[in-house]
């Protein structure tokens, strides 16, 4: 059979006809490519320069020491010290991720070991249909149900039992507290960790798993010795995904942990993270001097500790990862 | 070959055990959730509540709903998915066919994984400055801006997840035809992430409706329709948020079901993604 | 000739399908017994039966019974890791587990606590990476990932890892398929010194590697077993239609 196209004239051919703008638009295309890549990174510094830009004024006027160390907060009189919303800060993400991460990680292990596939294919997709639920849901559940129990069932065990622990002392609380922010936090970040470690545990190939029962292993330990330390590097993923969210949150926190701008020294203390400072003071910011700049500087803080923790991570991550690939 | 209670055993028992008391608590604890969210929030969703804006009186308990909040939520989490859409995509296939394997990709996809963990809050006082630096007021426009940059990081790594998934035969393939990097970037790339585009569309859209840090500063709130990009918006997550704090507990009930609606309004926009990705998925090279 | 390995009216099935019908057969100890036939017809099946893996495919239901010096492994009161410590089994593709070539021959010394017990982990370790024949190749760099062993070493590492934990039998499914021609003669020489102290069961696809290591040799077919017997007669000179077609290549 003879190919009709190849019968005609050249010039007529229809592939033949070429577009002299194919080759400009694929240049074309390719540089207006580029230059939206270079979007997020020009995003991510502005967002520097521009909370720097705002917080100058009050860099200006106050030693950074005194800032950060600082325990008073008092607009009105000039003072503006943010130890205590860091310090709230990281109570509320730590407690959060300690109560979050073990028994994240067991259900996990359990839903990728332990279940019958049929229930980690149901459970996949309901995890990451919860980790859309907004924090504002969260916030009202903590307010509904986990502020009364605090104050109600929590507190008053502990001060039972536990009341010798350092960080368990409890003094009149209204269940407005780091504990309730905690187990809200970990409650909203656990689909996100729960889901990323069932996925990379999932990845592991049997292969791995049937040379560990061969020589005897239970699965526990085949689980422990081999699954968990080849999965390790997306497990430490999804804690740092988890972290994230926990450390930057605002409005479940602000809603359950009492806003105190007080040093707490126990888990059922009220205390005020950087976060609610800002969302809760926005209106008031531009009427007192100074205050709009400090508000700004605690955005700046926050910033710079996504910025360093994103770096640290991705180099532990490197790390790893070389040490367990070669 | 007979059992021992030997050590091993009881630590493979003790972990499971452990394991399954683990699951119970969280799925508990996440069941939890949407009871009290339904429990709290059913009795006070009327009609009134999704047709009406608010009336005189509406936070002292009167009449009227909070349909402002409900079209503010979907004008600015729709306005921000857009904006995402149009810079995320040539952002990653740009970074995938044109600037594959580069140090400058590697740069811009860490610039990514900041702002995706930078908190909204952070969002929401960028965007603040930026007002004030331009002069404008809390508007709709200022909200689907900031809501856009806070959607680019999630859309913008998901699709990126997407094309790395692709085989690399499809795109040689292409190439093998004579298409050049861009067509084969719209034709081929494009064509084959669309069902998981579609997911990662509506992932951006429902963390954009629920987010309320950002917006705080700047849609601000208003009992009206927005009729113009320069008015401002309500929301929905700031309406659960205000209601809540008024002293009046019918009020505090139709915070409960701002918040019913909310998570309606999420949970079908991801059920919808899933079934608009499997319709889609038809064409797709596994 | 001694039994070791005894299966009583073996059935399996996997959730819709019987992969083995009724198998009954009595496999020598000391020698290598070699299970072939087509690709489906349940060799795999009929191994993993043995050290009780099928109990790692949800969905599979087993009738009949396997005896291991006349003790059956699927009662009760037994545990399955005993049976595996007693069963080892070669992969089909070897798996260095993610630690060190040291760590991999230890593993099982530690998981069953056998190193408490008088041995010194460093002789142990030793004397299995020689009996599988890759002491000389990593004495230098024991504590280096495994991983960075070639494929050939790897499976011979999986071996001693497999012979630490001082199994009686050794089952292999088709353990040189991933390995170059070299590698693949170097684990059949291990295999045929092996045979001495261990009792050995292959499934393999070559039939020559079957006639060079094979003492006794078992058919299947679609989940039957069609013949078995000593190696000689039943690759030789067998008895079944359906065995000579097989060897004669019409499959
Ligand atoms: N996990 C499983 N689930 C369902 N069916 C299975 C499973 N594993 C095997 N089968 C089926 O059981 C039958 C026997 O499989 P088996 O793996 O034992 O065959 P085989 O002889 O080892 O084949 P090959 O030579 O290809 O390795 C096959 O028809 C196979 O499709
Ligand atoms: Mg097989």
């Amino acid at each position: 059979m003879t190919n009709k196209l190849l019968l005609m004239p050249r010039a007529s051919r229809p592939r033949e006809v070429q577009f002299p703008s194919r080759r400009i638009i694929d240049r074309a295309g390719g540089h207006a490519f580029m230059m939206t890549t270079a979007f997020p990174l020009l995003i991510v510094i502005l967002m520097i320069v521009a909370l720097l830009v705002r917080t100058r004024p009050i860099l200006e006027s106050k030693p950074i020491g005194d800032l950060l160390l600082g325990q008073t907060w008092h607009p009105l009189r000039g003072e503006f010290g943010f130890y205590p919303f860091i310090i709230g800060t990281l109570w509320i993400t730590l407690a959060a991720m300690l109560l979050a991460v073990p028994p994240c990680l067991l259900s996990a292990v359990f839903l990728a070991e332990y279940a019958r596939p049929v229930i980690g294919a149901i459970m996949k997709p309901l995890l990451d249909l919860l980790a859309g639920i907004p924090s504002v849901v969260y916030g009202v559940w903590g307010l509904v149900a986990i502020v009364p129990w605090v104050q109600t069932i929590a507190a008053p065990a502990s001060q039972q039992w536990l009341d010798f622990l350092p960080f368990f002392a409890v003094n009149n609380t209204t269940g407005y507290s780091i504990l309730a922010g905690a187990i809200v936090l970990a409650v909203m970040v656990a689909p996100v960790i729960i889901s990323v470690t069932y996925e990379v545990m999932q990845a592991v190939p049997d292969g791995l798993r049937e040379s560990s029962l061969a020589v005897g292993a239970t699965r526990w330990q085949t689980i422990k010795h081999v699954v968990v330390p080849k999965a390790a590097p997306g497990i430490l993923i999804g804690i740092v995904l988890g972290f994230s969210r926990a450390f930057g949150e605002t409005m479940a926190v602000l809603m359950v942990v009492g806003n105190v701008p007080r040093v707490p020294s126990s888990i059922f203390d009220p205390a005020y993270p950087l976060t609610a400072l800002i969302a809760n003071n926005y209106g008031e910011m531009l009427s007192i001097p100074l205050y709009d700049s400090a508000l700004m500087g605690a955005a700046l803080v926050l910033l710079m500790v996504v910025l360093i923790f994103n770096l640290a991570s991705a180099l532990l991550l490197q790390h790893i990862l070389r040490r367990s690939q070669t | 070959m007979k059992r021992r209670f030997s050590r091993r055993y009881l630590e493979e028992k003790f972990f499971q055990a452990l394991m399954g008391l683990s699951l119970l608590l969280v799925t508990g604890s996440l069941a939890g959730i949407l009871l009290t969210v339904v429990i709290k929030g059913a009795p006070a969703l009327t009609l009134d509540m999704i047709t009406k804006t608010p009336q005189g009186g509406y936070y002292l308990g009167k009449e009227g709903g909070i349909l402002n909040a409900i079209v503010g939520s979907l004008y600015l989490a729709g306005g921000g998915t857009i904006l995402a859409l149009i810079v995320s995509i040539p952002t990653v296939l740009g970074l995938n066919v044109y600037a594959r394997g580069t140090r400058w990709a590697d740069l811009v996809r860490l610039s990514l994984d900041l702002m995706w963990g930078t908190p909204s809050i952070v969002y929401g006082a960028f965007g603040f400055t930026l007002m004030l630096a331009l002069g404008l007021k809390a508007s709709l426009l200022a909200g689907i801006i900031v809501l856009g940059l806070l959607e680019l990081p999630i859309m913008a790594r998901a699709v990126d997840e997407l094309i790395r998934m692709i085989p690399e035969e499809l795109e040689e393939s292409s190439f093998a035809l004579g298409a050049n990097r861009f067509e084969t970037a719209l034709f081929v790339i494009l064509r084959q992430i669309l069902p998981g585009l579609a997911t990662a569309i509506l992932l951006a859209f429902g963390r954009g409706i629920g987010d309320a840090a950002s917006v705080l500063f700047t849609a601000g709130y208003t009992d009206r329709i927005p009729d113009s990009l320069m008015a401002p918006a309500a929301s929905l997550p700031l309406a659960v948020f205000f209601q809540l704090n008024t002293p009046f507990p019918e009020v505090q009930q139709r915070a409960y079901a701002a918040a019913l609606i909310l998570t309606v309004i999420v949970l079908l926009t991801s059920l919808g993604s899933r079934w608009l990705a499997g319709r889609l998925g038809r064409y797709t090279i596994r | 000739m001694e039994t070791h390995i005894s299966i009583r009216n073996l059935n399996a099935h996997y959730q819709d399908q019987q992969a083995l019908k009724n198998i009954s057969l009595d496999i020598p100890k000391n020698q290598i017994t070699v299970i072939i036939g087509p690709s489906g017809c349940g060799k795999t099946t009929l191994l993993k039966s043995m050290n009780r893996f099928l109990d790692l495919v949800s969905g599979t239901q087993i009738s009949g019974d396997v005896l291991i010096d006349d003790e059956s492994i699927y009662a009760p009161s037994v545990d399955v890791t005993e049976v595996r410590k007693k069963v080892g089994l070669l992969l089909q593709r070897p798996f260095p587990l993610p630690m060190s070539i040291y760590d991999n021959v230890a593993y099982g010394l530690r998981i069953h606590s056998m190193h408490t017990r008088g041995h010194s982990l460093d002789t142990a370790v030793q004397h299995y990476l020689e009996m599988a024949g890759l002491w000389d190749e990593v004495k230098d760099r024991l504590h280096a990932p495994a991983a960075r062993l070639s494929v050939g070493q790897q499976q011979r590492l999986c071996l001693a890892r497999g012979l630490a934990v001082e199994p009686e039998i050794l089952l292999g499914d088709e353990p040189t398929s991933a390995l170059d021609p070299l590698s693949a003669l170097n684990i059949e020489k291990r295999l045929m010194a092996l045979k001495e102290q261990y009792t050995i069961v292959l499934v393999t696809h070559i039939l020559r590697q079957a006639k060079r290591l094979a003492d006794y040799a078992v058919f299947m077919y679609l989940g039957e077993m069609v013949e078995h017997g000593p190696a000689q007669q039943v690759l030789e000179n067998p008895q079944q239609e359906r065995t000579r077609a097989y060897l004669e290549g019409e499959f």
